[in-house]
């Protein structure tokens, strides 16, 4: 099968692969571009354990194409952290137990950071629902919604 | 060692293995890669039941990029009439489940394997396999499977002297049963059904085996037991077991289903044909189909009480889906249903039943959570007749400590009514409670209460002091949530250090001594227990190089917030040395410190559980939400609570998920019609509240940090909390399982 050619960027850096017109984001993510803090648990969009973004907007990578992913701008796990500084929400979520795991938890993130920016002061139901496509089956929810509310509250603080 | 003014005991440190777990790096089954590997893929069977006639790979195996097929045949033959059994788990069933022999016997059940190039080529090649089969009718639900004219799934099973799918029983019994309800002044019996439900683990099952050339096997996987995957793994491919590595991955969600091996055996003999390392990796679809999942049941239990409230006999029979081959936990409703109550005359018998799914699997508390909701939906009856606080007649007939459990021992600590009280003095349970608040719905309360045994078992641990004075501690036990953590609190607690310098990490099982599966609520407790050990070797050693270092006898010194230090002014001043100073001067005093320390742990009391819950049911539409939880249980002593807490919560949602919407829809030819998320329908992050978790820590005086066990007890309450809370809304008892929006509103249409 003749390939496809992508140019796209991935957590801030330019990134080019081929891929076979069948094979999702999250086929490539994980398989040839290594990038394995996307998880798939479904592959039919009802877990978000690979939630990424795109263009700033949460995507479940299994749901997406590969090609689809020419002149993207990407944002994975692994570009949620500021080299040795975590996230906000990483940093809450060590602190608080949010997770237990811990396969859920990369696009729990990723998500939550989506809600925060759209939201940056969420009530509890607001981050409910907003984390609604994310399945975690350990948790019961609990200190992940504990946790993106203090995260919430903390980033206003030190934005103020 | 049990001091509430701990340092780190009961602190909530972050875990050990956080960071890699919030950054992606963590590498859980899945995310693993070998050098020169290919794919491997299971062909699974179309039908419910068939016999298999013959299988023939020629055209797959004749497929450019096939690099090796196997089916039943090339696994070690487990004669039906011969048991070979491996803790719990019988591998005449377990060979039989990993790869189908004389008959298919579930939609979806592995009949022949495939590696090739890549995915694709690998399915291809799945789809050119033809197998013969001889289509037999099916059975699928137990009423179905307890027919006297049901199909027969296995000709070498009788009961009572006939065919049967009835693969066996367990019966418990104290007192006179009959004597006991011709006492009564009140009798209650009803019959519940609950429907099998998935773990739901988000991570599918995966492997990277790779079988080399000199017939050393590397297997990188995610289970509950890197050395279950070993013995297993050896036992149905014979290789012996000093062959086989197991490398623990990253656990991603277990709850008692990876307690078994689906795909890893597969995956060495194909690894072993090919001469190449092999990956497989489940779809979804495959884990709902043919993983797990805990069974479905049909109970009738029979409960006789005295006006006061005195329970004085209780009987229950409970049947459950073993799947396709025997071996459902029987132990769970038969032996947990009644034991937190001292009812002097009980009759409570499983029954094994095979039918047409996947073999189940454990999970959290296996059939405990079954019974429960049965026995503890009677009670809430025989409560309301007599007109009692359900809570007080708990407490009215709990076991005392020294009873004899109807499981067998005599209780040591019984520490159930705590619980209930922790539940009644609790401003949930005092709440007003708006029964009618608006129109259309309605609100209800219910209680429920718990058991589960909890357990010890083998533990291995190695606590070793590094040169540079810090720790390293390899256990032998996968952590599912916390676990690491928990261990790290003990060993900086023991030592006397900060926790940063303390890292811990799982051992594969060519590297720690053999350590039993992550379940049963057993791996907190006997870990700490096995580190406990092994920290007061290591404190004696380091005493020791301290007394040498000073010329002074080892009862002399004592070992302090890091330090040793002479132990009074007769032994002379020294200044103190430290972890650093006694690992910089190791190799001179005799050499590296540290010890590994083995164990059969025993001494796990019993947890007990108590939960509260408020509904609210839209009668229009049969929804029903929960509207406030509260989990009262015993932990003995939480090491980490954040961790501990987690349990409880985590436990608590999956029982929400089973009481209210969770369940295997099966379509006429007996295959699963709802193998995706969308369609079994876990609890989201909108459909529940936030979980209060009322920790109380009585200490286990048979553990050195008085740990019990969490992770099992809080599964067992919510069913019948919550159709307890259903029946205080609607006033109508719900005796099936899950309390579904249809089922609702059917249940709501019929007249009482």
């Amino acid at each position: 099968m003749s390939k496809t050619h992508v140019t796209t960027t991935i957590n801030g850096e330019p990134m080019e692969f081929l891929t076979d017109g069948a094979s999702s984001l999250l086929d490539v993510l994980r398989g040839p571009l290594g990038l394995t803090g996307t998880k798939e648990g479904c592959g039919t969009g009802d877990c978000g354990a690979c939630s990424v973004t795109v263009d700033g907007r949460l995507m479940c990578a299994c749901l997406m194409l590969a090609v689809e992913a020419e002149g993207k701008s990407i944002g994975t796990i692994e570009g949620m952290a500021q080299g040795e500084t975590l996230h906000p929400l990483q940093q809450k979520f060590l602190e608080m137990a949010a997770l237990q795991c811990g396969i859920c938890t990369p696009g729990v993130l990723i998500s939550a950071r989506s809600l925060l920016e759209k939201n940056p002061d969420p009530t509890e139901e607001e981050v409910r629902f907003g984390l609604a496509g994310n399945l975690c089956r350990c948790t019961g929810y609990d200190k992940i919604v504990r946790a993106v509310l203090e995260t919430a509250a903390d980033m206003r603080e030190s934005a103020r | 060692m049990n001091d509430m003014s701990n340092k780190w005991i009961g602190t909530r440190t972050i875990r050990p293995d956080g960071a890699d777990k919030v950054t992606g790096r963590a590498t859980y089954s899945a995310d693993n890669t070998m050098p020169g590997m290919i794919w491997g893929k299971i062909l699974r069977s179309p039908h419910a039941h068939a016999r298999i006639k013959s299988i023939d790979t020629s055209k797959a195996e004749a497929l450019p990029g096939v690099k090796a097929i196997v089916t039943a045949k090339d696994f070690v033959d487990f004669p039906l009439d011969k048991s070979v059994m491996l803790g719990i788990q019988d591998m005449r069933w377990m060979a039989r489940n990993v790869m189908a022999k004389e008959k298919a016997l579930f939609h979806g059940h592995p009949v022949a394997a495939v590696a090739a190039i890549n995915e694709q080529v690998a399915a291809e090649a799945c789809a050119l396999i033809a197998v013969d089969y001889e289509v037999l009718p099916h059975a699928i639900e137990i009423e179905d499977a307890i027919k006297p004219d049901a199909p027969i799934l296995h000709d070498w099973v009788q009961h009572e002297g006939k065919p049967s799918n009835i693969a066996g029983t367990m019966v418990l019994k104290t007192g006179d049963i009959e004597k006991g309800f011709a006492e009564a002044d009140i009798i209650v019996e009803r019959t519940f059904t609950t429907r099998p439900v998935h773990q739901g683990y988000i991570e599918p099952h995966a492997c990277t085996v790779s079988h080399a050339a000199d017939g050393r096997v590397t297997i990188w996987s995610s289970s509950q037991g890197q050395f279950m995957v070993r013995a297993m793994t050896a036992l149905l491919t014979g290789i012996p077991q000093s062959n086989i590595r197991a490398i623990p991955a990253e656990i991603g969600g277990g709850f008692g289903a990876k307690t078994i091996v689906y795909l890893e055996p597969v995956a060495v003999l194909l690894s072993k044909k090919s001469g190449r390392p092999v990956k497989i990796v489940m779809s979804r679809d495959d884990v709902q189909r043919a993983t797990g999942p805990a069974p479905g049941s049909l109970m009738t239990v029979k409960i006789g009480a005295k006006k006061d409230g005195t329970l004085v006999a209780a009987k229950g029979e409970f049947y459950l889906q073993a799947g396709g081959l025997p071996g459902s936990p029987l132990r769970g409703p038969v032996g947990c249903s009644f034991a937190a109550y001292a009812i002097p005359n009980i009759l409570s018998t499983g029954y094994d039943v095979v039918s047409n799914r996947s073999k189940v699997a454990a999970y959290r508390a296996p059939g405990a959570p079954h019974g429960a909701f049965a026995a503890e939906s009677v009670l809430d009856e025989i409560a309301e007749k007599l007109g009692i606080d359900p809570l007080d007649m708990r407490v009215r007939n709990s076991a005392k400590p020294g009873d004899k459990a109807i499981y067998g021992p005599n209780f040591g600590d019984v520490t159930f009514i705590e619980t209930v009280d922790a539940i009644r003095k609790h401003p949930h349970y005092k709440a007003p409670l708006d029964k009618n608040p608006r129109p259309g719905v309605k609100r209800g309360r219910g209680v429920a209460s718990g058991f589960w045994y909890n357990a010890g078992g083998e533990s291995s641990v190695q606590v070793n002091i590094t040169e540079d004075g810090n720790v390293v501690v390899t256990t032998g036990h996968p952590d599912v949530g916390g676990s690491r953590a928990s261990i790290a609190n003990v060993v900086a607690e023991l030592l006397g250090i900060e926790h940063g310098r303390v890292n811990v990490i799982i051992g594969d099982t060519q590297t720690i001594g053999f350590s039993n599966l992550t379940g049963g609520s057993r791996v907190t407790f006997a870990s700490a227990m096995v580190a406990t050990s092994a920290c007061e070797k290591v404190v004696a050693q380091l005493k020791d190089r301290a007394a040498k270092i000073w010329k002074i006898e080892a009862e002399a010194v004592k070992w302090e917030d890091g330090m040793a230090l002479p132990a009074g002014d007769n032994a002379g001043k020294f200044p103190p040395l430290s972890l650093k100073d006694l690992a910089a001067k190791a190799n001179e005093m005799g050499g590296p410190i540290g010890n590994q320390t083995q164990l059969n742990t025993t001494g796990a009391d019993p947890g007990f559980a108590t939960h509260c819950v408020d509904v609210e049911v839209d009668v229009d539409l049969g929804i029903v939400r929960v509207l406030r939880y509260t989990a009262a249980q015993d932990v003995g002593r939480a090491l980490h609570p954040g961790y501990v807490e987690g349990q409880i919560q985590g436990g608590v949602v999956q029982g929400i998920g089973w009481a209210l919407s969770e369940e295997y829809l099966y379509d006429k030819n007996g295959k699963v019609d709802n193998a995706t998320f969308l369609d079994y329908r876990m609890p989201v992050c909108s459909d529940v509240p936030m979980i209060e978790a009322l920790v109380i820590e009585i200490p286990n005086s048979k553990h050195p940090q008085g740990v019990r066990g969490v992770g099992e007890a809080p599964i067992v309450p919510p069913l019948a909390a919550i159709a307890n809370a259903v029946y205080d809304a609607l006033g109508k008892r719900f005796t099936a399982l899950p309390m579904s929006p249809p089922k609702v509103v059917e249940r709501l249409e019929q007249a009482d």
